[in-house]
Formats: structure tokens, sequence, C-alpha cells
């Protein structure tokens, strides 16, 4: 089986973007929950029969083709900092880490592909894929839960669907997500305006990192809130419609800017730019809201296109478990801020100062999506 | 008024439009910070609703199901209670949802885009449901055979049975 070490070593391809456009669009996840018939859900079931409900399943997900050679650990076999770092990496949910004896994750050795045994329902199972990719990543879960269902009696209605514990999840079970960066509708101010919209079609935003509407780094997820009524495909479909939309809007608010206000921007590079490279001490917040102003920047030609890689790749790297699990040891808060500023600057090491860049001519490369929904 | 997610004076109260049906939340200073809600343009409250922390909030809904008392229905199989539900607002197993079928209704009310499914079905559910169907009709009909003594009947009505049960339907379930 997988050592952990050896899963958590690499950076999964979805989460620094491969060859994929991930420019506004970084990753796109697809979850599906599934129960097995008459077995307690493991809200309400005794430990008991929650141990009992993973020993039926467990098996048969490490028999499954895509899970050839997976990580399968039992939740209580995983030390704090190990289940943070899987949270961290959006492996596995908040929740579930919060679990111990009588529950597990499965993870595939790509992390494209990871099942939660007993989270709040028997089976959570999550796709992700980098870029504007919901229906590669649900193709691929789909496939996944087709085998499953031939070996495990999954709880279906015909009229409600799949039988979830929360009946915010009945039907399909489908929660359909991706992850946006948005700085450049943050930084004109139409962030709101953008946010409201989505809200108004029945989809959820929320800011990625930080509390309530508060975003650090700019990290927006868009997501389906409705499981009932509607099928896979449209659900997926819809919500690819209204991100492709929103992405469309970024990368023209970003060409904007830069037509408008090249200086603003390029004293932005420089001012992150500069405090990225010569902090000796720097907490998330900071990091986060530098970095993602890095990010933009590389997008828009300030720095080489790998820059974006890097920051991609520091996004996770600098957060707190990935720390300390990096060093091997707990951290304070104040460890941590010199830990976090020492691997800015290693990674940072050999990118070059902002240059100056020309606003592209007018030709606007992105033109409008046929059908696009009103925003 | 008190707030909805702890006992405390209630000093927000939220208004908002989750799909064509009006919800409002009211919340006391801390839970509102705690919620991030400070700007009522940036927030979903069907996110807050749904989030899965202590939800006893939906005022279009007062609870969940009726409140106890009137409801004593409890689940056969694991046992989740009326109040269960209106006090977790989740189901405890598969056969709960056949318990409380009746308030699946006011349950999903708004909650959805609808509430029927029509997504997914898992491969042989049809023919599957379609036999078993099928075979309850048959038995009842063997039993009223026999009780009448129409023995020639119940005799293929038997026959039809075993053929029913020993059929193998192209997809297996679990």
């Amino acid at each position: 089986m997988m050592r952990f070490s050896t899963l958590i070593r690499h950076p999964a391809d979805w989460m620094i973007g491969g060859s994929v456009d991930n420019a506004v669009v970084l990753t796109s996840r697809i979850r599906l929950a599934r129960n097995l018939k008459l077995v307690p859900f493991p809200g309400w079931a005794t430990a008991e029969q929650r141990r009992l409900a993973m020993e039926q399943m467990l098996p048969v997900i490490q028999d499954l083709r895509q899970m050839k050679d997976a990580f399968a650990q039992s939740l209580s076999g995983l030390t704090a900092v190990q289940k943070q770092v899987l949270v961290e990496r959006h492996l596995i949910s908040r929740e579930h880490a919060a679990r111990t004896e009588g529950s597990a994750a499965v993870i595939e050795r790509r992390q494209s592909l990871s099942i939660m045994v007993n989270e709040e329902d028997h089976l959570r199972m999550q796709s992700i894929r980098s870029g504007l990719n919901l229906r590669v990543a649900f193709d691929a879960l789909n496939e996944v839960d087709d085998e499953l269902q031939q070996r495990l009696p999954f709880a279906f209605d015909r009229k409600l669907g799949y039988l979830t514990t929360c009946p915010t999840n009945l039907g399909t079970g489908l929660r359909a997500s991706a992850m946006l960066h948005l700085p450049a509708l943050v930084i004109s101010d139409q962030i709101g305006q953008v946010l409201n919209a989505i809200g108004r079609m029945g989809l959820a935003v929320r800011g990625l990192y930080g509390e309530g509407t508060e975003s650090l780094g700019n990290l927006y997820q868009i997501s389906n809130q409705s499981t009932l009524g509607e099928a896979e495909l449209k659900i997926i479909e819809h919500l690819e419609r209204v991100i492709a939309h929103v992405a469309m809007h970024e990368a023209n608010a970003r060409l904007k800017l830069l037509e408008d206000e090249a200086v603003m921007l390029h004293d932005k590079m420089g001012r992150s730019f500069g405090i990225l490279q010569h902090a000796w001490l720097i907490d998330s917040k900071e990091a986060l809201n530098h970095l993602s102003v890095l990010r933009l920047g590389a997008n828009l030609g300030f720095f080489p296109k790998e820059t974006v890689r890097l920051c991609d790749t520091l996004l996770m790297e600098i957060q707190p478990a990935h720390l300390q699990l990096n060093v091997g040891m707990k951290l304070s808060p104040e460890q941590r801020d010199e830990r976090r500023a020492q691997i800015i600057r290693q990674h940072l090491q050999n990118v070059p100062a902002p240059v100056k860049v020309s606003p592209q001519p007018k030709n606007l490369p992105f033109s409008d999506p046929p059908e696009t929904p009103e925003l | 008024m008190n707030c909805d997610f702890c006992d405390q004076k209630a000093t927000v109260f939220l208004t908002q439009l989750v799909e064509g049906q009006m919800k409002k939340v009211c919340l006391c200073e801390s839970c509102a910070q705690e919620k991030g809600v400070t700007d009522p343009t940036g927030f979903s409250l069907a996110d807050m609703l749904m989030s899965g922390t202590p939800t006893s909030a939906i005022v279009g809904t007062p609870a969940f199901i009726k409140p106890r008392g009137n409801n004593v229905k409890k689940c056969p199989n694991c046992g989740f209670s009326a109040d269960d539900l209106n006090r977790v607002r989740r189901f405890g197993c598969s056969e709960c949802f056949e318990v409380f079928r009746p308030e699946m209704e006011l349950i999903l009310r708004g909650m959805h885009q609808g509430i029927h499914h029509v997504g997914k079905v898992p491969k042989g559910y049809e023919e599957i449901h379609a036999r078993d169907e099928k075979l309850e009709e048959l038995r009842g009909r063997l039993e009223s055979a026999i009780q009448t003594e129409n023995y020639e009947d119940a005799a293929q009505l038997r026959d039809e049975i075993r053929r029913l049960e020993t059929f193998q339907p192209s997809v297996t379930l679990p």
C-alpha cells in the first residue's frame, strides 16, 4: 500500500495546471454522495455499525481498477497534521478530518480521485481536474460510481433519487464546483456585482480562504446548490456555462486594466514581488494576497509564464499543516510565518523583477461564448 | 426575538429571496459576526442555511416537520424519530425516507429545482423494480386463487411466479 509521504511528496497535476489553461479557472471538482441501503447513516450509526459498514465498503473500493495501488487509510491511523495536509489539498473534507475510528480515506496515486468512507454519508467520492473541466471530472467519477454500484447496495428511491443523510443532497447527490482566481474583477471593483448575479442564478459562491465575504488571494469557489429535479449533465452544463462567462469577464477585466492602468499594475507587481522576495516573516493572509498579484502578473506578462505554476505550488505549500509536515515538527504561528517566508524566498529566487508590459492591440481574444447567461 | 443559532437576543435580521422563496434569519451580534453577515450583498443565505451547522432557522418553514407531540413516527429500521429529524435536519437511514415520505414535500420546499429525481438511475433498477412489482401482484392473485379453491389458476400462477423468480435480469443489483 502507498505510504502517506509518497502520496504527498509531489503536488498533483491538477494543483499546478499541467498543460491545461488554468489562468482563471484553477480546478474543477465533482462530488457524489452515496449510501448503503438499510445501514444507518454514519451520524446516526453506532461505532460498531460504522465499523461494519466500513469493512463492507473498503475492500470493494480498493478493488477498483481506478484505485490500483492507492493510498488507503483509516482516519484513526493518521496524525492531526497528516489529516490537515489532506484537507489543505482538498482530498478530504474538514468534517471528515474530525473523524477517527470507523472512517477512512482512499486516495488515488495522482490525487485526482478520492473516496471518503463514513463522512456525513457512507461514501463521498470526488474527482478533480485542472482548468474548467467539469464534464471530464464527472465522466471519470460516474464510471467509478457505476462500478461500485454493481457490488454495493446503494440506497436509491425512484422519486427521491440517491438517498443522502442531508436532504440538500438528495437526488443526484452531485456537487460540482470550480475554483476561480478573480483578481482583476476585485481590483476593478466589479466583483460584488458578479457574485450577486451568480447567487441569483441559484448557484453558491464563497471565498476559498477567509471568513464570510472576505476572500484571501481573490480565490472563489462556485458550485451548484440544487441536486434534485435536474439531471447530472444539466447541472454541470449550466454551471460550466456560468463559470465560462465569469472567466471571460475576468480575462477581459485583466486586459482592460492593462490598457487603462498599466503603471498602477506595474506598481502593484513591484510591491508584491519586493515583499515576497524579501520578507522574513509573513502570515497566510499577506502571502496569499501578494501571491495573487504575482499570479495575475505572470498571466499578463510582467513575470515569466512559469511563475503561475510557482504561485500555485506555493498556494499549497505555505498552508499551516504543509509547513509543519515539511519541517517535520509542530510550529507556533510565529515559527510558521518565518518558515513560510523562507519557502517563498526560495521558490522566487530566480524570478526576475517585473518588466514593463505594453497593452495588447485592441482585439480582445476572449469573445462571448454562445448562449451566455445574463450577468 | 432570539437568535436562530444560539439563544441570545437577535439584533440582525435578514431576508433573502432563495429560488423564489422568502427566507428569513435572525441573528445575535456574535453569530452575525461569526457567519460573516456584515455585507448582505456578498453572501448567500441559502448557503448559510444549508451549511450543516445548527440550523433551526428557516422561518418560512418553522419546524422541519410537525412539532413534537403531534408526530410520534419512528423509523422501524433505525429508530430515528420525528423529533430527531427536527433537531438534526438529517435522516437516520434509507428507510427513514419511507417513514417520512408524507413530510418530504414540506422538507424539500424551496430547497431544490424540483422534488422528483430526474437524473441517473442505477443500471438494472427499472428492470428489477418492474419484476418485483409483477411478482407482488402475482403472489396476491395466487393467494386469492387458493382461497377460492381455483386450483387450475393457482397452478398456472405458481409456474409464472417461479419463472419470474428465476429470471435473471441483464444486470443484477447487489
